[in-house]
């Protein structure tokens, strides 16, 4: 008797494994739940039809050639970004510094871009670009690292300060490097020129005459490689062990603090990569917004993919799609631009919530007897 | 014949364009036109509602319905600026506005890559150097405003002294009545602007002196606010304002102090203590774009219009301004729009004791980048002559910046 009155009306309890068709409905079925949520939410605040709506969401993401690039664009990016972050976040080391990591490595391509741009030759230029960009990335991720391994800090107080300091130095540099005194903006770099931008002029007019095809394919490439880096290496599997127990790891013989210095180096580094796509490939500038907080969604793509680079590219689509669609149909339905993340959030919600009812069920009480729902 | 004949003139009208080194676009109908405009913030924010309003006026001008007029908000002063005109490009926009200085670099980009859309872009300064047929800058005469707002300050403060209002802690050592002045950021435009109030003010009170704070902000209510009260803890007797919200009107209502706002009137906020506020009118430079491009004229690279053309104005009086405040405005207003007075003549104001004869020497080539700004007769500075972007930048003697921020 006293065991019944302590137990309580919902528990919570662990599945232990959902069919992989039913894991799929599930998800699908949280999307089509979210796009309904928001349809009313937009139909109680512009009285519009919701299938105009979401004509105008898929418009404003693919709609035309220059958008559907865009999208792409968006989309390597925050995949590059979640990539970077992945090997960090499987180790167990929560690395919430990438926005800080790509903007130090913008700022160095940025630099190259600068003081360079028109007296050295294009291919000097870039792999000056690429190396420093991959070095600031990779000095900003191993800070945090040392720290952890030596000392045992905090390494997402530390990674989250970290981005702080690169957020004022963006902010130090477009003071010094602004385009007019007292604007504090950088302006386009090398506007006239062009020099240190990733052109795609000289490949052959397959994708229209502005496109990201060469940032594009980098990062589809930079997704394979790291599917067979964290599959198939001996360093994926390190680092695999250490994120499940880093006990477990010392008695096999892995050197933990090496694995944890080499794979926050690796995540730096690839995040100041990112960087130097971001500034030399698409934006050709550099401000405080050039991460614009893709260091914190990449968290919930590597997640959410539990950390397999080919769902990433899914994950990542599905949310610059959405969130580039939710613009236009602010622009469109003449709301406010907090509207598109009104949407972007719901979306997220259901997205997560349904992670959360794939992997948890609760239990309901009900006369002493037990039921699952 | 009849080819040959529509051949021979377009020949003759492609060699006149050759000749003029300026091809005007063909007429559009007013019915296909589509204008697009780019906003740094909302209608929450005076800057960009006065641009709306501008928009509108042009929108009923031309009689354009909705959807000919694609507008996007709060587009920052960075690479989405890019993403935001190439899109209205793409959506068939045959002129497209962006309205905040950052955005210039973007917009020329766009502009190099659509050369058949014309691109206007407000307070920027490179149209002209960009050698872009398509792209141009506008701005409006605001210092004659200011001038004029100015003016309305002058004629409180010298009724404030003859009634022997003014104490001890209004005034400096030398006896000068002093105001205050709060400001975005230590660059041209609010330079150009406090100077033109200042000037104002001095038109009819000599004896004033003005201390300028920067928040660094174009729109940070409780910052400009704390700005307008450490200033009026200062002694300041009148405070005057560039910035975006009305933080300044809030501190002056409830620290009984003077206050002459900017872009919106701000009679609401301090009915008792605002004066007015000099303001712009945009709607007569986009009604002027948008007809250029139905026209199929070309639009000027630099446009830059004050009162004569209703493009600056003064709002609503306040209630406590005083007497013949109004009589004097028309005065003013009368004398700059027939030219006989010059809100920068050189005889007012000196720099470091001298007065100004030419802003082309080497030591102001940092500054003016060798242009001369100074009439050739010497007697004023032809502020926003050259470009449309206010260019004035001396701090003149009798204002004092206690901090700069860029």
């Amino acid at each position: 008797m006293p065991n019944r009155t302590k137990e309580p009306f919902i528990r919570i309890i662990k599945r232990d494994s959902m069919p992989f068709a039913k894991r799929v409905l599930v998800r699908v079925l949280a999307i089509l739940a979210s796009l309904l949520v928001s349809a009313v939410f937009i139909f109680i605040i512009t009285r519009s039809n919701p299938a105009d709506v979401y004509r105008s969401l898929v418009d404003g993401a693919i709609g035309t050639g220059r958008r559907t690039w865009n999208t792409l664009r968006d989309t390597s990016i925050l995949l590059a970004t979640a990539l970077a972050i992945t090997p960090a976040f499987k180790m167990r080391f929560w690395n919430i510094g990438a926005e800080g990591q790509i903007l130090v490595g913008g700022i160095a391509t940025a630099a190259i871009m600068r003081y360079w741009g028109n007296s050295v030759h294009p291919l000097v230029m870039f792999a000056a670009m690429v190396i420093v960009s991959v070095l600031a990335g990779l000095v900003w991720g191993i800070i945090p690292a040392f720290f952890k391994a030596h000392w045992n800090t905090n390494e997402t107080l530390f990674t989250l300060m970290m981005n702080y300091i690169a957020i004022q130095l963006t902010a130090f540099f477009s003071i010094v490097w602004e385009a007019k005194k007292g604007s504090g903006t950088i302006g386009t770099i090398n506007q006239k020129t062009q020099a240190g931008w990733i052109s795609t002029g000289f490949l052959p007019d397959i994708f229209g005459k502005f496109n990201y095809s060469i940032n594009v394919i980098i990062i589809l490439a930079l997704t394979i490689a790291m599917f067979i880096y964290l599959t198939y290496t001996k360093h994926g599997y390190e680092i695999s062990v250490v994120g499940q127990s880093e006990n477990t790891a010392r008695y096999a013989g892995i050197h933990v603090k090496t694995v944890i210095l080499r794979t926050m180096a690796l995540s730096g580094a690839i995040c100041g990569f990112t960087g130097f796509l971001l500034v030399s490939g698409s934006s050709h500038t550099i401000s405080t917004n050039t991460a614009g907080g893709r260091g914190f969604t990449a968290i919930i793509v590597s997640w959410l993919a539990k950390f397999n680079p080919f769902i990433m590219i899914l994950i990542s689509f599905f949310l610059v799609f959405m969130g580039n669609g939710a613009t236009q149909i602010a622009s469109e339905f003449q709301l406010n631009e907090s509207a598109s993340e009104v949407i972007t959030g719901i979306i997220l919600f259901f997205i997560l919530g349904s992670e959360f009812f794939i992997n948890f069920k609760p239990v309901f009480r009900r006369n002493g007897k037990e039921s699952a729902a | 014949m009849k080819v040959l004949k529509n051949a021979a003139a377009v020949a003759a009208a492609l060699a006149l364009c050759a000749a003029m080194g300026v091809c005007a676009a063909e007429p559009v109908d007013p019915a296909d036109l589509k204008v697009g405009v780019i906003y740094v913030g909302d209608d929450n924010e005076g800057y960009s509602l006065s641009h709306m309003k501008g928009v509108d006026g042009m929108q009923e001008a031309l009689g354009l319905s909705d959807d000919q007029v694609i507008e996007k908000f709060n587009i920052p002063e960075d690479e989405s600026c890019y993403d935001a005109a190439v899109d209205l490009a793409e959506q068939g926009c045959q002129l497209i506005f962006a309205t905040s200085f950052g955005h210039e670099d973007y917009l020329i980009q766009v502009a190099s890559e659509y050369p058949d859309v014309q691109f206007c872009h407000a307070t920027g300064y490179q149209a002209a150097s960009s050698e872009l047929e398509n792209m141009h800058n506008y701005f409006t005469s605001i210092y004659e405003a200011r001038y004029v707002s100015g003016v309305v300050a002058g004629m409180k403060l010298a009724e404030q002294i003859a009634a022997g209002v003014p104490t001890d802690a209004n005034y400096d050592a030398d006896g000068n009545l002093k105001i205050g002045y709060v400001g975005a950021y230590s660059y041209a435009e609010v330079i150009s602007g406090y100077t033109s109030f200042f000037l104002g003010i001095r038109s009819v009170v000599p004896n004033v002196v003005m201390e300028v704070k920067y928040t660094g902000s174009w729109a940070d209510q409780a910052l400009e606010k704390e700005t307008a009260e450490a200033l009026i803890a200062d002694g300041c007797f009148l405070v005057g304002q560039h910035a975006d919200t009305t933080g300044a009107a809030a501190a002056c209502e409830a620290g009984k102090t003077w206050h002459v706002g900017y872009n919106v009137g701000m009679l609401d906020v301090a009915p008792n203590y605002d004066l007015t506020s000099s303001t712009n009118n945009w709607a007569p430079y986009y009604t002027y774009a948008a007809e250029c491009v139905v026209a199929g004229e070309p639009i000027d690279v630099d446009w830059c219009k004050g009162h004569s053309e209703g493009a600056v104005a003064i709002t609503d009086l306040g209630q406590s301004v005083a007497e013949g405040t109004a009589e004097k405005v028309e005065e003013t207003w009368a004398a700059i729009d027939d030219g006989s007075l010059h809100v920068f003549d050189t005889s007012t104001w000196t720099v470091g004791g001298e007065t100004i004869t030419t802003t082309a020497s080497d030591d102001l080539a940092d500054v003016f980048y060798g242009v001369e700004h100074i009439s050739e007769d010497g007697s004023y500075f032809m502020e926003s002559a050259v470009g449309s972007a206010p260019a004035f930048s001396f701090v003149i003697d009798g204002i004092t910046e206690l901090n700069q921020v860029y």
